[in-house]
C-alpha cells in the first residue's frame, strides 16, 4: 500500500487506509493517557499551521498532535503577516517552504485551496478546512468517536442536522461514514439543504433523520445564514430544529450527540444537552488530538525514497 | 532466503528459558515486585512465559507488559516503508521496580536502545535488566544483555528467525541465508 502523501479530502481513499488510520490514532491515544504525553516519532520534521482563517481549536488541536509527535511546528496566522499587504496565498506558502518544511496544514475560505496548494508544496499537505468542502480531521475524529462505542458503523444510522449547505464538516462526513458502512442523513430547512450531498440522504424532515439514528451530530448554525436570507428566522430555526431532549428521544435509546464546536449554547443544541448522556463533545475534542497525530504519523513516516 | 540450520529446538528453548528464569530471580534476589515488559512481536510471549516460570519456582508471578518501539525508532525520518504502530500496554506503574526487558533477538541494539528510552519516558524504573533468547552479535550501539539464552556466532548476510508456538504454531531457532 502505497502511503499516502496528502490529506486533502476522502476522495480516493480506500476503507482499508482509513481504518488503519483510526486504528493507529487507537494508539496514539494511549500516548495521551501517559504521564509524559510524548514521544520522538518525528523528531526531525518540521510542521507548519498556516490558517488564512481564525480558528483556535483547529489550529491548537494540529499543534499540540505535533508536539506530542516532538516535531517542530511553525505557525503562520493571516493577522500580522503579509497576506495582508496584498501578498498571494501562493507567494505565502512558497516563502514557507524556503524555509524547508515537512507539512503544511492549511485551513483557508476559499474551496480547493488546499488542492492547489499541494500542487504548489513539495511537502505533505493536510487540509485543516477550505472554504464549505472539506474538514477531513473532524470527519476522522467523528469517526473515532462513534467508533470508540459503536465498535462498527456498519448500517448505523447518522444524522446530520442543521446548517447542512454550508458545512464542510456535513460535506466531509458524508464522504467518509458511508465509505466505512454507515448510513448517513442530512437534515435541516430547506434554505439551508444543499441540492445534492453525496453520500447522504437530504430530508427537511427532522423527525425522518432522527428516528432511530444511532448519533446525531448537530452543526453550528452560523448568524452570518440570517443576514443573506437562507434562513428566515432563528425562532424558527428552534422551534423546528433545534436538538432538544425531547427530540433525541427519537434516536435510538442512548444515541450518541456530537457536536463539533464551537456551539450556540440554546439555538441548534438545547444547552442542558450539551453536558447531558448523550453528548461525547468531549470525547471528540480528545480524539482529535489522537487523530491528529495518527494522520500526522500515516502522512510523513516511511516517504523516503 | 534460504534455510542454513536449525540452530535451536523446542526442548532447547525451553531449557533456557528456565535458565532465565532462575538468573533473573537469583540477581533480583526474588520476584517480589519483579514485572517483565515484552517487546513486540515475540517478547511478548517469552515474557509470558517467563512470568510462568517465575511463577513455578518462586510463588510470585511478576505482572508482564507489552512495549512497542515503533515510535522509538531512530529511523523514521529515512526510511521508505512506514512501520505500523501497535500496541503498547503496561498496565503497572514502572516507578521503582525492578523491570526486565524481553525480546527474542539481540541484534545491532538498536531495538533496545528504542525501548529504554520509551521505558524511561512511561516512569523511572529502579533498574532494567535485558533479557534476550538470542545474541547473535554486530552490536551498533554499547548494549548489552543481563540474560542471554544462547550466543549465536553470525554473519550479517544471515537472518535468524525465532519462532514461538504462540506467534508461529511452533517453537525453534532457524538460521537463513539472504
Amino acid at each position: 500500500m502505497a502511503a499516502l502523501k496528502h490529506l486533502l479530502d476522502f476522495e480516493g481513499w480506500r476503507r482499508s487506509e482509513v481504518e488503519s488510520l483510526l486504528e493507529t490514532a487507537r494508539l496514539m491515544e494511549e500516548v495521551l493517557e501517559r504521564p509524559m504525553k510524548k514521544v520522538p516519532a518525528l523528531k526531525g520534521f518540521t510542521i507548519a499551521t498556516v490558517f488564512f482563517e481564525p480558528s483556535t481549536r483547529t489550529k491548537t488541536s494540529f499543534e499540540l498532535a505535533a508536539k506530542r509527535m516532538s516535531a517542530d511546528v511553525v505557525s503562520f496566522a493571516v493577522s500580522g503577516s503579509s497576506l495582508s499587504k496584498g501578498e498571494s496565498y501562493k507567494d505565502t506558502l512558497l516563502t514557507l517552504q524556503a524555509m524547508v518544511l515537512d507539512a503544511y496544514v492549511i485551513r483557508s475560505p476559499v474551496a480547493g485551496m488546499a488542492h492547489q496548494a499541494a500542487g504548489w508544496l513539495r511537502g505533505s499537505v493536510i487540509n485543516a478546512g477550505d472554504g464549505r468542502r472539506a474538514h477531513p480531521t473532524q470527519a476522522l475524529l467523528d469517526a473515532y468517536t462513534l467508533l470508540d462505542e459503536l465498535s462498527q458503523l456498519e448500517g448505523k444510522k447518522i444524522a446530520i442536522v442543521g446548517d447542512i449547505a454550508h458545512s464542510r464538516v456535513a460535506r466531509s462526513n458524508a464522504e467518509l461514514l458511508p465509505l466505512l458502512g454507515a448510513d448517513v442523513w442530512a437534515a435541516g430547512p430547506v434554505g439551508l439543504l444543499p441540492e445534492v450531498l453525496k453520500g447522504a440522504r437530504l430530508t427537511s424532515n427532522l423527525a425522518e433523520a432522527l428516528s432511530d439514528a444511532d448519533a446525531v451530530m448537530v452543526l453550528r448554525l452560523q448568524k452570518e445564514r440570517m443576514q443573506d436570507g437562507s434562513l428566515p428566522s432563528i425562532r424558527e430555526y428552534i422551534s423546528e430544529y433545534q436538538i432538544t431532549a425531547e427530540r433525541m428521544n427519537l434516536a435510538r435509546p442512548g444515541a450518541l450527540l456530537l457536536h463539533p464546536g464551537p456551539m450556540n449554547r440554546d439555538l441548534e443544541l438545547a444547552g442542558t444537552l450539551a453536558e447531558g448522556s448523550h453528548s461525547r463533545v468531549e470525547r471528540q475534542v480528545r480524539a482529535g488530538e489522537a487523530v491528529r497525530m495518527a494522520v500526522l504519523y500515516h502522512l510523513l513516516v516511511g516517504r523516503a525514497a | 532466503m534460504k534455510l542454513k540450520a536449525r540452530l535451536l529446538e523446542a526442548a532447547e528453548i525451553e531449557r533456557a528459558l528456565r535458565r532465565i528464569a532462575h538468573e533473573i530471580v537469583e540477581k533480583n534476589k526474588g520476584a517480589e515486585e519483579l514485572a517483565l515488559v515484552g517487546v513486540h512481536t515475540r517478547g511478548i510471549p517469552l515474557a509470558e512465559r517467563l512470568s510462568s516460570l517465575i511463577e513455578r519456582f518462586e510463588g510470585v508471578r511478576p505482572a508482564v507488559g507489552v512495549l512497542d518501539i515503533t515510535l522509538y525508532r531512530d529511523d523514521l525520518s529515512e526510511i521508505a516503508v512506514q512501520p505500523k504502530v501497535r500496541e503498547t500496554r503496561i498496565p503497572f506503574d514502572i516507578t521503582n521496580k525492578p523491570l526486565v526487558l524481553v525480546d527474542d533477538v539481540l541484534y545491532t541494539g538498536r531495538t533496545a536502545r528504542a525501548a529504554l528510552d520509551a521505558l524511561v519516558d512511561l516512569g523511572r524504573p529502579q533498574r532494567i535488566y535485558f533479557a534476550v533468547l538470542v545474541d547473535r552479535g554486530h552490536r551498533e550501539l554499547p548494549i548489552r544483555a543481563d540474560f542471554v539464552g544462547k550466543n549465536l556466532p553470525t554473519s550479517r548476510q544471515e537472518v535468524v528467525k525465532v519462532k514461538l508456538n504462540e506467534v508461529d504454531g511452533e517453537d525453534g531457532v532457524e538460521l537463513w541465508q539472504r
